[in-house]
C-alpha cells in the first residue's frame, strides 16, 4: 500500500484502526494465524473452517482410544509374558471370534468418521449462491487477485498483484545479515506472511473463489478458509468461503512452483461489508481514473486478459 | 538333517571365485548379489541421508544461512528419489535375494544372470542422477513426484527420466525374478500357504511392481516427449492437461507406497513370532491381508490429489477407499500384537526394532486414517503434517523393518554375532531421536507451514528447532549401525550357531552359520512344525 492519494492514507488508517479494534475484540481471529507452539489445527474464521478443526479432532481423539489400547495391550503382553519372567509360549495361533470382532470394529468406526467427513465435504463443493465472485491467479511467485462480481453487479477493472512484502523479501535472502524477527507489523511478526497488497473482501459474504493458474501449478492456502486448493494452468477451480470475523488472514502457497514457492504468502484482509462497499468504490474509482497510470497499483504490471492462459 | 555332509564335500569345487571382479561383478550368486544390494542401499542411505542433515540445517532456524531456495530443492527432490530408489527399495530386493531362496528350500534365484543385470544397472542410474548435482543448470528442482509444468522447467530431466528408466528395469526384472523364484524353486512340501510370511509379502509386492513400473515409466516418458519433442501430453497450450500426469504418477505412486512397506510387514511378521517363541497369529488373516492391501493399493491414488479440484463423486470415492485400507492394516497390527500375547518374550535388537516398528508404523497410520477424511485433508494437504505422516511410514516403517532385518540375519549372512549392547545403543538412539525428529512435525503442519520451503515464518522455528536437533541426532545414530555391521562383519569373535534365535524356526535356521556360498542343492525336506508360522490348518 504504497498510494500517496489522500483516500488510500485515509483506508489505510481505517483499515489499521478495524484491524487493531478486530484484534481486541475478536481474540479468536488473530488465532487463525499461526503462532509459536502451536500444537493443533486453526478452528478458522470462516463458516465452513470449523468443519475441517472438527473431523480433525475427532479422529484424532478415535485414534488415540484406538492408539492406547492396542500399545495397551501390547505392553502389557511385552510386561506379562517375558521369558525372564518364567512365561512359557503358548500354542496357539488362531481364534476366528476374536479376528471376526476386530475386523468389524474399525469398519464400524470408519462409517461413523465417513458419513461426519461426507456431510462436511459435500457442503464444501456447493459453491452455488455465492455473492461475490474473486479470480485468484497464481504466478511465479505472486498471485493476482481480479474483484469480477460483487452483489450480483460486475466489478469494474479491480484486480492486482499481491507479492511478498519489501521487508521480507529484504530479510530472506541469503546473508542478508537482517533478522527474521524484526519483520513486525504492531506486534505481530508477518516474516514471509505478508505481502505489498493483500486480498480485500468482506465479511458475511458468500464468496465464490475461481483459481488457476499462469504457469506452474500453485496452490492457494489460507488456513482461516479451512480448505486449500489448486490453481493449475489450464483448469478453473472454484471453491467458497464466507468469513465471519474481520481481520487479517494469513496463508502460503502450498504447492512447491519453484525456487520462490516459500515466498509467495496470500494475504486476506475481511473488512465489515459497509468498509469494504468503500474500499472497492475507491479502487473502482482509482482503476476508472487511470486510464491514467499513476494509480495505487503503480507497482503492479500491466493486468492479464482474463481466463488464464494457455 | 543330512543337509551339511552334502555341503561340505561340495564346498571345494563350488566356493566363491576367487578375483574380486569375478565375484562381486560377475556374479550369479544369489548371496552375493543379495549383499551388493545391501551395501548399495546402505551407501545410498547415507547420500539420502547426508542431503536430509543439510535440508534439516538450512531448517534450523528462520532466514536462509545456508543455501539459495533452488539448491534446497534440489536437496528435497534428491533426498526423496535417492531414499525411495536407492534405499529402501534395493534393501528390500537385497533381503529378498539373500532369504527368498533360503526360505523356500531353493538352490538360487530362478534366473541368475538377470540377478546380476537387475543389480548393476543401479549404480550407473544413480550415477546418472546424482551427477546432475555436478552439472550446470543443477539437479531436478521440482519434487520426486516431478509434477508438470514445474519439472519442465528443470534442465536435468533427460537424465533423472532415463535414470527413472533404468531403476524401473532393475525394479521389472527383481520382480520377476522373483516370481519366478517363489513360485517354481519351492522344495517340495512347501506349498504356497506353508511359505513364511516374507516370502508372500515379496511375491505380492513383485507383481505390484511389474504392475506399476511401466505407468511411472510412461508418465516420465511423456514428461520427456513434452520437453524436447514438442508433445502436450501436460501443456494445457497445446491441449493436455497437468493433472493427466498426476493421475498417472499416483496410480504408480500409490501402490509404490506398498511396494515400500509390504516387505516390512513380512520382515516383522518374521521376527516377532522368533522372539515370542509362539507362532504368527492368524497366519491366513496375516497373508490375505497383504493381498487385500495390494489391491486395495490400485485404487486409491487420488487421494494424493484431494487439492486439484476433483469433482466431488471422485473425492468421496478415493476417501472411502482409502479409508477401507486400515481394515487389513489394522488386522495385521492386531495380529502381531496377539502372536506376542501369551509367547515367551525376549527383547534382542531385532525384536526392539520390530516392537517400534509396530508402535510407530501404527501411528503413521493414524495420521494416514486422518489425511484421508477430505475435510481435514483440505488443511493438512502439502503441509509438515503430510511430512511427519510418510516419515512416520517410511523411516520408523520400512527403514526401521530393514534395520530390523538386518539384525535378525546378520548373524546368519556373516556367521558372526554383532554386539548385542551396541545394538541396542542403536536402537534407543534411533527410537528416540526419530520421534525428537518427526513428532513436532506434525504440529507444524498443523500450524500452517507448507512443505518444500527452505525459509518460515518464526512462529514455526521452536518445532523446528527442535526437529532440525533430532534429526541431526538421528542422524548421527546410524554411525552407530555402521560400527556394529563393520565390527560384526570383519571383527566379531563371538560365532553364530546354526539356529541363532532360540525360537527361530523356518528353512533358513537349517542351513550352517555363515550360509555357505551354495544351499540346498538338493532339496530339503520340509517338517511342518519347523515352520515359522506353525499349523495353517489349525
Amino acid at each position: 500500500m504504497t498510494s500517496g492519494s489522500i483516500r488510500h492514507h485515509g483506508i489505510r488508517r481505517a483499515f489499521t484502526t478495524l484491524t487493531i479494534g478486530a484484534l481486541a475484540l475478536f481474540g479468536g481471529a488473530a488465532q487463525a494465524n499461526p503462532h509459536s507452539w502451536q500444537l493443533n489445527l486453526t478452528r478458522g474464521a470462516s463458516t465452513w473452517s470449523p468443519v475441517p478443526y472438527h473431523l480433525n479432532n475427532i479422529s484424532l481423539a478415535v485414534c488415540t482410544v484406538i492408539g492406547l489400547l492396542v500399545f495397551g495391550a501390547m505392553f502389557i503382553a511385552m510386561f506379562r509374558f517375558r521369558k525372564s519372567r518364567g512365561a512359557v509360549a503358548e500354542k496357539w495361533s488362531h481364534n476366528t471370534m476374536v479376528e471376526v470382532i476386530w475386523t468389524t470394529i474399525p469398519v464400524l468406526i470408519l462409517i461413523t468418521l465417513a458419513w461426519l467427513a461426507t456431510a462436511g465435504l459435500t457442503s464444501w463443493a456447493d459453491t452455488t449462491g455465492s455473492q461475490m465472485t474473486v479470480k485468484v491467479t497464481g504466478y511465479q511467485w505472486k498471485w493476482r487477485y481480479d474483484y469480477v462480481d460483487y452483489l450480483g453487479k460486475p466489478v469494474n477493472k479491480v484486480g492486482f498483484m499481491s507479492k511478498l512484502d519489501q521487508q521480507s523479501d529484504d530479510t530472506r535472502q541469503l546473508d542478508s545479515g537482517m533478522d527474521p524477527y524484526a519483520v513486525k507489523v504492531g506486534d505481530e511478526n508477518t516474516y514471509l506472511l505478508n505481502v505489498d497488497k493483500p486480498l480485500v473482501v468482506p465479511a458475511d459474504t458468500k464468496i465464490r473463489f475461481v483459481i488457476t493458474s499462469g504457469d506452474v501449478i500453485h496452490s492457494w492456502w489460507v488456513p482461516a478458509t479451512g480448505w486449500k486448493i489448486d490453481a493449475i494452468p489450464g483448469i478453473v477451480n472454484s471453491a467458497w468461503t464466507n468469513f465471519t470475523t474481520p481481520g487479517t488472514y494469513r496463508g502460503q502457497c502450498a504447492e512447491l512452483c519453484g525456487q520462490d514457492h516459500g515466498f509467495m504468502p496470500i494475504v486476506v484482509v475481511v473488512k465489515s461489508k459497509a468498509d469494504f462497499a468503500t474500499w472497492l468504490a475507491g479502487q473502482e474509482a482509482a482503476a476508472g481514473a487511470s486510464a491514467a497510470p499513476q494509480t495505487a497499483q503503480a507497482a503492479a504490471p500491466a493486468p492479464v486478459p482474463a481466463g488464464g492462459q494457455g | 538333517m543330512s543337509y551339511a555332509a552334502t555341503h561340505d564335500q561340495h564346498d571345494d569345487h563350488h566356493g566363491a571365485p576367487k578375483s574380486f571382479f569375478q565375484r562381486w561383478c560377475m556374479s550369479t550368486n544369489h548371496k552375493d548379489i543379495g549383499t551388493l544390494y545391501l551395501v548399495f542401499a546402505l551407501t545410498m542411505f547415507f547420500i539420502g541421508g547426508s542431503f536430509a542433515m543439510l535440508i534439516r540445517a538450512e531448517l534450523f532456524k528462520p532466514g536462509l544461512q545456508l543455501m539459495q531456495p533452488y539448491f534446497f530443492n534440489e536437496l528435497t527432490t534428491m533426498h526423496a528419489l535417492v531414499m525411495i530408489f536407492g534405499a529402501i527399495m534395493p534393501a528390500f530386493v537385497g533381503l529378498g535375494n539373500w532369504m527368498i531362496p533360503l526360505m523356500v528350500g531353493a538352490p538360487d534365484m530362478a534366473l541368475p544372470r538377470m540377478n546380476n543385470l537387475s543389480f548393476w544397472i543401479l549404480p550407473f542410474a544413480f550415477l546418472l542422477m546424482l551427477s546432475t548435482l555436478f552439472l550446470p543448470g543443477g539437479g531436478p528442482a521440482g519434487g520426486w513426484t516431478m509434477y508438470p509444468p514445474l519439472s519442465l522447467q528443470s534442465n536435468s530431466l533427460a537424465y533423472v527420466v532415463f535414470a527413472i528408466h533404468l531403476m524401473g528395469i532393475s525394479s521389472i526384472m527383481g520382480a520377476i525374478n522373483i516370481i519366478a523364484t517363489i513360485l517354481n524353486m519351492r522344495a517340495p512340501g512347501m506349498d504356497l500357504m506353508k511359505m513364511p510370511v516374507f516370502v508372500w509379502s515379496w511375491l505380492i509386492t513383485a507383481f505390484l511392481l511389474i504392475a506399476v513400473m511401466p505407468a511411472l515409466a510412461g508418465a516420465v516418458t511423456m514428461l520427456l516427449t513434452d520437453k524436447y519433442f514438442g508433445t502436450n501430453f501436460f501443456n494445457p497450450g497445446g491441449g493436455g492437461d497437468p493433472v493427466l500426469y498426476q493421475h498417472i504418477f499416483w496410480f504408480f505412486g500409490h501402490p509404490e507406497v506398498y511396494i515400500m512397506i509390504l516387505p516390512a510387514f513380512g520382515i516383522i511378521s518374521e521376527i516377532v513370532p522368533t522372539f515370542a517363541r509362539k507362532p504368527i497369529f492368524g497366519y491366513k488373516a496375516m497373508v490375505f491381508a497383504i493381498a487385500c492391501i495390494a489391491f486395495l493399493s490400485f485404487i486409491v491414488w487420488a487421494h494424493h490429489m484431494f487439492a486439484v479440484g476433483l469433482p466431488l463423486g471422485a473425492e468421496v470415492f478415493f476417501m472411502y477407499a482409502t479409508m477401507l485400507i486400515s481394515v487389513p492394516t489394522g488386522v495385521k497390527v492386531f495380529n502381531w500384537v496377539a502372536t506376542m500375547w501369551g509367547g515367551s518374550m525376549t527383547f534382542e535388537t531385532p525384536m526392539l526394532f520390530s516392537v517400534a516398528f509396530i508402535i510407530l508404523f501404527t501411528i503413521g497410520g493414524f495420521s494416514g486414517l486422518m489425511m484421508a477424511l477430505v475435510p481435514a485433508d483440505f488443511q493438512y494437504h502439502d503441509t509438515y503434517f503430510i511430512v511427519a505422516h510418510f516419515h512416520y511410514v517410511l523411516v520408523t516403517g520400512a527403514l526401521f523393518a530393514i534395520i530390523a532385518a538386518a539384525y535378525y540375519w546378520m548373524p546368519k549372512w556373516t556367521g558372526n554375532m554383532y554386539s548385542e549392547f551396541w545394538g541396542k545403543v542403536h536402537f534407543w538412539c534411533s527410537v528416540v531421536f526419530v520421534n525428537v525428529l518427526f513428532f513436532p512435525q506434525h504440529f507444524l503442519g498443523l500450524a500452517g507451514m507448507p512443505r518444500r520451503i527452505p525459509d518460515y515464518n518464526v512462529a514455526f522455528a521452536n518445532f523446528n528447532m527442535i526437529s532440525s536437533i533430532g534429526g541431526f541426532l538421528f542422524g548421527a545414530s546410524q554411525l552407530i549401525f555402521i560400527g556394529v555391521l563393520i565390527h560384526c562383519v570383519f571383527f566379531s569373535k563371538k560365532k553364530a550357531t546354526d539356529r541363532v534365535w532360540e525360537g527361530a524356526k523356518g528353512l533358513e535356521w537349517t542351513v550352517p552359520s555363515p550360509a555357505p556360498y551354495h544351499t540346498f542343492e538338493l532339496p530339503p525336506v520340509i517338517h511342518d512344525d519347523e515352520l515359522a508360522h506353525g499349523h495353517v490348518n489349525d
